[in-house]
């Protein structure tokens, strides 16, 4: 016999009149709804499962009465959206770039259609909302310092061909050398000495830069210019701003002397349909920076 | 005799864990040798010490078998402040990138401490708390000592060793890559003779049991331990590399890994944290409501038509992947039949309680063990409806999952947990009651209010981030990019973090008070412990 106090209460229902460690058992019933609902879910189900593709079978499922194919509907949705955008992705694809400001309705659309790509494709790189990432070689879209060209058929080529990637031979390509093996440690010193002023900075070292000049006019300025003014035929950096893609200052610039960089931009050729990079390319080119 | 094979093969083992720390191919491996090489050397000395000593001549047989139950205790409350914290800190890594401290890049980073936190929650604080609650619950109910003797001790101690060699694989990188099975192919086959042992116990109890009907909590325990073992099992099939290296090669590939890993992934909750926790349930609210089971009819149909159905709900997890159509459709269709199965464990915890109402106002515990019962019907609500495709279109890959787990992980299984320990601890310390009834109160509620926290914070999320991802402007084109949504989430994720830190104080709060109890309560006087069947 159990040595606890009873669980029963007055007026209880009856019990199963078995008993474990005290624990007792009424002999309730199933609660109505809780069974009504029970089968209402039941034959919903049996039903569902007689409209929807549904009872595997020994080589195929039962289709279901609706014919529903989740492929197929995504199919569909899909074709009828470029159905919709065809005419205007023709007339996108057919005009002159430049000119595409002169028709509203077809460059509202394309900047829409642009800012989507943009954010799908884009965005890891350049950041969500085209600012670049800082001195880590991503470059900024906002601003009007452009490596390989601003107008808007040069931005159309970049980022068709894409930037120093091994799949289209049309991709823009240069490479600066890396001066780790040709320059001493101290000559290294010298020119980023000389880097730092020509964009109005101070040198870390301003003893330096007189040598530092020499050898930048020697080396340095057939690529990024007398001046620093950077090349927008071979992708050189301008380096007499302030704007940098791999940081400015002394230990960023050695390290960019010492090793060089080679920043790579998959291209889209293949990726994308031309209405879909011309849209882009519009996108960015009103994004600030244009020309 | 035995102690004498014990000590061949502890010795065995010492020196292949030796040899395979030596041979090893990777760091996770070469540590987990070690790991084991210590523990065999650990037990072969202890071994060696009580070889020919007299046995201590006390029958024991009359007696429970509680001093694994009090371990059991002590780790689940262990491992549920160290899981709890472990997501406490990924949450706010989650809101602030830069806790991915530099200096601990691959071992600290959010990858590395996720699935260390799932792993702690889950199978460490659940499953010491199922493995305690299972052997007590099976001892009380049948008025029988653990079968097996010092079985359930390999049991407790063979479960602790899986879960250090998983918690170090995870932050030294040894991973199957499959969610809730993370641990490599050795710490499988392990879990696997442990799981057997366990399973060996529970039953071996049930059958020298001295009540003539075998309880209800029993069944669903019963049902918990032996689905888990298939699931374990048929998930982890895998092919070592190499017996000197961690990596292993799964025997399935593509979708059908998919449907493996998710048809393990969905009775992972549904026998793991659901049937054994329904099990839980069965024990400790009768007991401490002092009021019989609502319905004996409702508890058989709900246990047969719950563990039939789950079984089939898997697909739910993979709708709109390349899973096919009708996959999909049964998976949904079984998670819809599924409600009412699992609204029938509420509705016999929350009317066991009729009668008995008033103890709401003065029990906290017992209103921890309701809130818990509340939030179990809520999620399990809550799954059926995003399991239904058009509403999992939106709810998929979004916080609102991670909502819908934690209602049922923090409201469920935590809840019901802490009153299973509030009322294990006086009995198995034999006191007289709980240290401090306002300390439960303060517990009750710095939880409630983190789980709500937690819970609308990443329904808000989710529906937000769910609803931006389709967003689209009038020529059909996206409007937002994905990491738009991680910035708008920001917020929310704060707000999480703040809910886990409550969560967390209240557990800590629990802790304190258990100690408390154990240190200062009354004792009580006679003990009741013994194993005399109740009719
Ligand atoms: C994998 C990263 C990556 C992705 C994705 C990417 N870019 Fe780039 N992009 C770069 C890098 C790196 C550069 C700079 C290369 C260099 O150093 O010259 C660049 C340069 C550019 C430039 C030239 C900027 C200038 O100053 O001349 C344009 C324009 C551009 N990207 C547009 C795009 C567009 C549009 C897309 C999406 C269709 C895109 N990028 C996707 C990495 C990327
Ligand atoms: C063959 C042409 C070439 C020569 C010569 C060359 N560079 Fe460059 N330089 C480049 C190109 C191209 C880049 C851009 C690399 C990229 O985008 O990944 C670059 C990038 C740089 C940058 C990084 C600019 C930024 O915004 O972060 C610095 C600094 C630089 N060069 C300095 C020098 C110096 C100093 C010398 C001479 C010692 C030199 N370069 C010689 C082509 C050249
Ligand atoms: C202090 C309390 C807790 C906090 C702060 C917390 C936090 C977190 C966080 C931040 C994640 C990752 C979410 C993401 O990737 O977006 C997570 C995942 C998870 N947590 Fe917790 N957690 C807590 C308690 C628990 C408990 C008690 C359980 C189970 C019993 C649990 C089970 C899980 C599971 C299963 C996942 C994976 C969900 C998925 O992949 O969909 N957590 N938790
Ligand atoms: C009838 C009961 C339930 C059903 C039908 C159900 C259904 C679902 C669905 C549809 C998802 C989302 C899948 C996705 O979109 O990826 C999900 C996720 C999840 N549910 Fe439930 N749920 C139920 C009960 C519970 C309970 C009680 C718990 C916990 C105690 C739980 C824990 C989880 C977990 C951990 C996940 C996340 C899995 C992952 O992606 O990592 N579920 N559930």
């Amino acid at each position: 016999m159990s040595n606890k106090p009873s669980q029963l209460q007055k007026g209880d229902p009856t019990t199963t009149g078995h008993e474990w460690d005290g624990i007792q058992e009424f002999n309730n019933p199933l609660p109505r709804w809780w069974l009504w609902t029970f089968y209402a879910c039941i034959a919903w189900g049996i039903g569902y499962t007689i409209a929807y593709p549904a009872w595997p079978g020994i080589s195929a499922a039962t289709p279901g009465l609706l014919g529903y194919s989740s492929r197929a509907e995504v199919a569909e949705e899909i074709a009828a959206v470029e159905t919709r955008n065809a005419p205007v992705n023709e007339r996108l694809e057919g005009v002159e770039l430049a000119s595409v400001g002169d028709d509203a309705e077809l460059y509202s659309y394309a900047v829409s259609s642009g800012a989507a790509v943009f954010r799908t494709w884009c965005a890891q790189c350049h950041g969500s909302g085209a600012g670049g990432v800082q001195a880590s070689g991503y470059p900024n879209l906002l601003d009007d310092d452009w490596l390989w060209g601003g107008d808007i058929d040069a931005i159309h080529q970049t980022i068709a061909y894409g930037i120093r990637n091994e799949e289209y031979d049309d991709a823009r390509y240069s490479a600066m050398p890396a001066y780790g093996d040709m320059f001493t440690a101290e000559e290294i010193s010298q020119v980023v000495n000389f880097v730092q002023t020509l964009s109005g900075g101070t040198a870390n070292d301003p003893a330096q830069v007189e040598a530092g000049s020499v050898l930048y006019a020697d080396n340095c300025a057939a690529c990024h210019g007398e001046a620093g003014e950077g090349d927008i035929t071979q992708g050189a950096p301008n380096l007499a701003d302030a704007i940098w893609l791999y940081g400015g200052d002394y230990a960023a610039l050695t390290y960019t002397v010492t090793n060089a960089r080679f920043g790579i931009m998959p291209g889209w050729q293949d990726r994308l349909s031309e209405a879909e990079i011309r849209a882009v390319a519009l996108y960015v080119h009103q994004l600030g920076g244009g020309q | 005799m035995l102690n004498y094979l014990k000590l061949i093969v502890l010795g065995l083992i010492t020196l292949f864990a030796m040899m395979a720390a030596s041979y090893a191919r990777d760091l996770a491996y070469q540590v987990h040798a070690l790991i084991v090489m210590l523990v065999a050397a650990g037990l072969f000395l202890w071994t060696l010490r009580r070889t020919d000593e007299p046995a201590a001549g006390r029958d024991l047989s009359l007696e429970y078998n509680d001093g694994v139950i009090r371990a059991g205790v002590i780790a689940t409350a262990g491992w549920g402040v160290v899981g709890f914290l472990v997501g406490v800190v990924i949450a706010f890594q989650l809101a602030f990138p830069a806790l991915n401290f530099e200096w601990a890049q691959g071992y600290l980073n959010f990858g590395r401490l996720r699935p260390l936190h799932t792993s702690a929650v889950i199978f460490a604080f659940g499953g010491n708390a199922l493995i305690a609650t299972s052997l007590y619950v099976v001892q009380r109910t049948s008025a029988a000592r653990l079968w097996g003797g010092n079985l359930a001790w390999f049991v407790f101690w063979g479960y602790q060793l899986v879960i250090v060699l998983a918690a170090t694989g995870y932050i030294l990188g040894s991973t199957h890559a499959k969610e809730y099975a993370e641990p490599e192919w050795y710490v499988d086959w392990w879990l696997t003779i442990v799981w057997v042992a366990y399973l060996a116990v529970f039953l071996g109890t049930i059958v020298k049991r001295k009540e003539p009907h075998i309880y209800v909590a029993n069944w669903f325990f019963l049902s918990f331990i032996v689905t888990v073992a298939m699931l374990h099992v048929v998930n982890n099939l895998a092919i070592p590399v190499s017996i000197f290296g961690s990596k292993s090669v799964q025997v399935f590939s593509g979708v059908q890994d998919a449907m493996v890993q998710w048809w393990y992934g969905h009775n992972a909750v549904g026998f793991f944290l659901t049937a054994g926790f329904l099990g839980m349930m069965y024990y400790f609210i009768p007991k401490q409501a002092e009021r019989p089971v609502f319905s004996y009819k409702l508890s058989i149909i709900h246990f047969w038509a719950l563990i039939f159905i789950y079984i089939w709900a898997g697909p739910h997890h993979l709708h709109y992947t390349a899973l096919p159509d009708w996959a999909s459709t049964l998976g949904m269709v079984f998670s819809i039949v599924l409600w009412m199965p699992s609204w029938g464990g509420m509705i016999n915890g929350l009317m066991t309680l009729s009668g008995a109402w008033d103890k709401l106002r003065t029990d906290p515990v017992i209103r921890m063990m309701v809130i818990s019962v509340g939030f179990y019907g809520m999620s399990t609500f809550e799954g059926p409806m995003m399991s239904i495709k058009a509403v999992n279109s939106l709810s998929h890959y979004t916080d609102w999952t991670i909502g819908h787990v934690h209602s049922g992980a923090l409201g469920w299984n935590g809840m019901i947990t802490f009153g299973a320990l509030y009322f294990l601890v006086p009995v198995l310390w034999k006191r007289e009651r709980l240290y401090s009834l306002s300390l439960v109160s303060w517990h009750f509620w710095l939880a409630t209010i983190g789980i709500v926290l937690y819970a609308a914070s990443m329904w808000v999320t989710g529906i937000m981030e769910g609803l931006m991802w389709r967003e689209v402007d009038a020529n059909g084109f996206l409007v937002n990019s994905f990491a738009d949504t991680v910035a708008a989430k920001f917020p929310m994720y704060v707000v999480r973090g703040l809910g886990g830190v409550l969560f967390l104080a209240g557990a800590v709060i629990m802790c304190y008070n258990l100690w408390m109890t154990v240190k200062r309560a009354p004792a009580k006087e006679a003990s009741l412990a013994t194993a005399v069947p109740a009719e």
